[in-house]
């Protein structure tokens, strides 16, 4: 779900800390140093990595506007191969009896048939093409605060991740916890409260 | 600060109390949700509810959802011990609609419907229409924001066990089932 769709999910996030001067060609370099690969007709099964918000499948920040109004719009692209069960089961079946014909043997260790799986799983993701996931990123750098339209695990996961390896910045998730210390709104003795509190009931 | 992982595991329950609280506050306390609004709109409980019972393990999970749920089937798992995981809310101010649902564990905003915009025609348009959307989505995060704010200055005061936990209990007991 992108920012644009007419529904639209968003996990929050408090961006630590700053990037060097001047910060438009800092993001902009990072961003292009981590750029998605493709891995259509090679081996890996999983890219992950940055792509443009107006062009994410033609990624590319040194040239497309990352900057609107006070934000940096970009968006972050998983792209994955998915080869169905059956499919592997279908081709190791094939590629089994070959190997049977050839040799003349009446069954297969345990450790052949595991090689020809590998081999077989091997070819079938240089053919099958990479399904792109992409989710919106939203940073509001003078804020220090940065949204992804995405809720799923994985994506927040990825995320996290693959920021910090391309900016040397840390996310802070906001959920309750973050959201209440990190929102200024508390005095010391009140941070001090909040770290005590336990759950409350309402049974009865 | 405590380190995240166990931040989010021990203080989990904060998200859920925020929650039943918000649902409390939307019918009893009004002039809170006014003030968090700063009096420009309107929020109400939408048409779908999560609660989640932690007493008993593993964690039981009811969802009230649909045009016409019956909010109190939701009311009766608040009396057995359940809290508010996940709620939908309706925010309208003047012409322009909000709808969306606020998970509590991570506070994420889910299936957020903004006011309808113009549609995007040309790649010139896109800025302004991206500008426009975060203006749209901003007016509810900050509405989140100051709602919890309000919430979490309540939990760590003395009028929270003194006054709110009563008065919820109070409402979860006066419900209709």
């Amino acid at each position: 779900m992108g920012l644009l769709s007419s529904s639209v999910a968003l996990a929050r996030y408090r961006v630590e800390g700053k990037l060097e001067e001047p910060v438009l060609e800092t993001i902009a370099e990072s961003l292009q140093r981590h750029v998605i690969g493709d891995i259509d007709g090679n081996v890996p099964e999983k890219a992950v990595g940055w792509t443009s918000f107006e062009t994410p499948y033609r990624p590319d920040f040194l040239s497309s506007s990352l900057v609107i109004g006070a934000y940096f719009v970009f968006a972050l692209r998983v792209d994955k191969k998915a080869i169905p069960r059956g499919v592997i089961r279908k081709h190791c079946a094939a590629e089994e009896a070959r190997e049977l014909a050839r040799t003349g043997a009446r069954y297969l260790a345990r450790e052949e048939k595991r090689r020809i799986r590998a081999q077989v799983e091997e070819g079938l993701l240089l053919t099958i093409p990479a399904t792109p996931n992409i989710f919106d990123v939203v940073w509001h750098y003078e804020a220090g605060e940065l949204w992804l339209c995405s809720t799923l695990k994985e994506a927040n996961e990825a995320l996290e991740t693959l920021f910090y390896r391309t900016f040397r910045l840390s996310l802070i998730r906001l959920f309750p916890f973050t959201l209440a210390a990190l929102s200024g709104t508390l005095s010391s003795p009140e941070h001090d409260r909040l770290l005590a509190l336990t759950p409350t009931s309402l049974k009865g | 600060m405590l380190d995240v992982a166990v931040a989010y595991s021990r203080y989990r329950f904060l998200g859920a109390e925020f929650l039943t609280w918000l649902w409390y506050a939307v019918e009893r306390e009004p002039e809170t949700i006014k003030a968090a609004a700063m009096d420009r709109g309107v929020l109400t409980v939408g048409d779908r509810v999560v609660l989640e019972n932690s007493l008993h393990q593993p964690a039981e999970r009811v969802t009230i959802s649909g045009e016409n749920a019956d909010l109190g089937e939701a009311m009766l798992a608040l009396k057995k011990g359940a809290l508010v995981a996940e709620l939908r809310l309706h925010y309208g101010a003047g012409d322009h609609d909000w709808r969306f649902s606020l998970k509590g564990d991570t506070l994420a905003l889910m299936g957020l419907k903004t006011p309808r915009s113009a549609p995007v025609e040309s790649p010139d348009e896109v800025e302004g229409a991206v500008l426009e959307k975060l203006g749209l989505c901003e007016e509810v995060v900050r509405l989140v924001d100051s709602l919890f704010v309000r919430f979490i200055k309540l939990r760590v005061s003395e009028r929270w066990r003194e006054e709110t936990v009563p008065g919820m209990k109070a409402w979860v007991k006066a419900a209709r089932l």
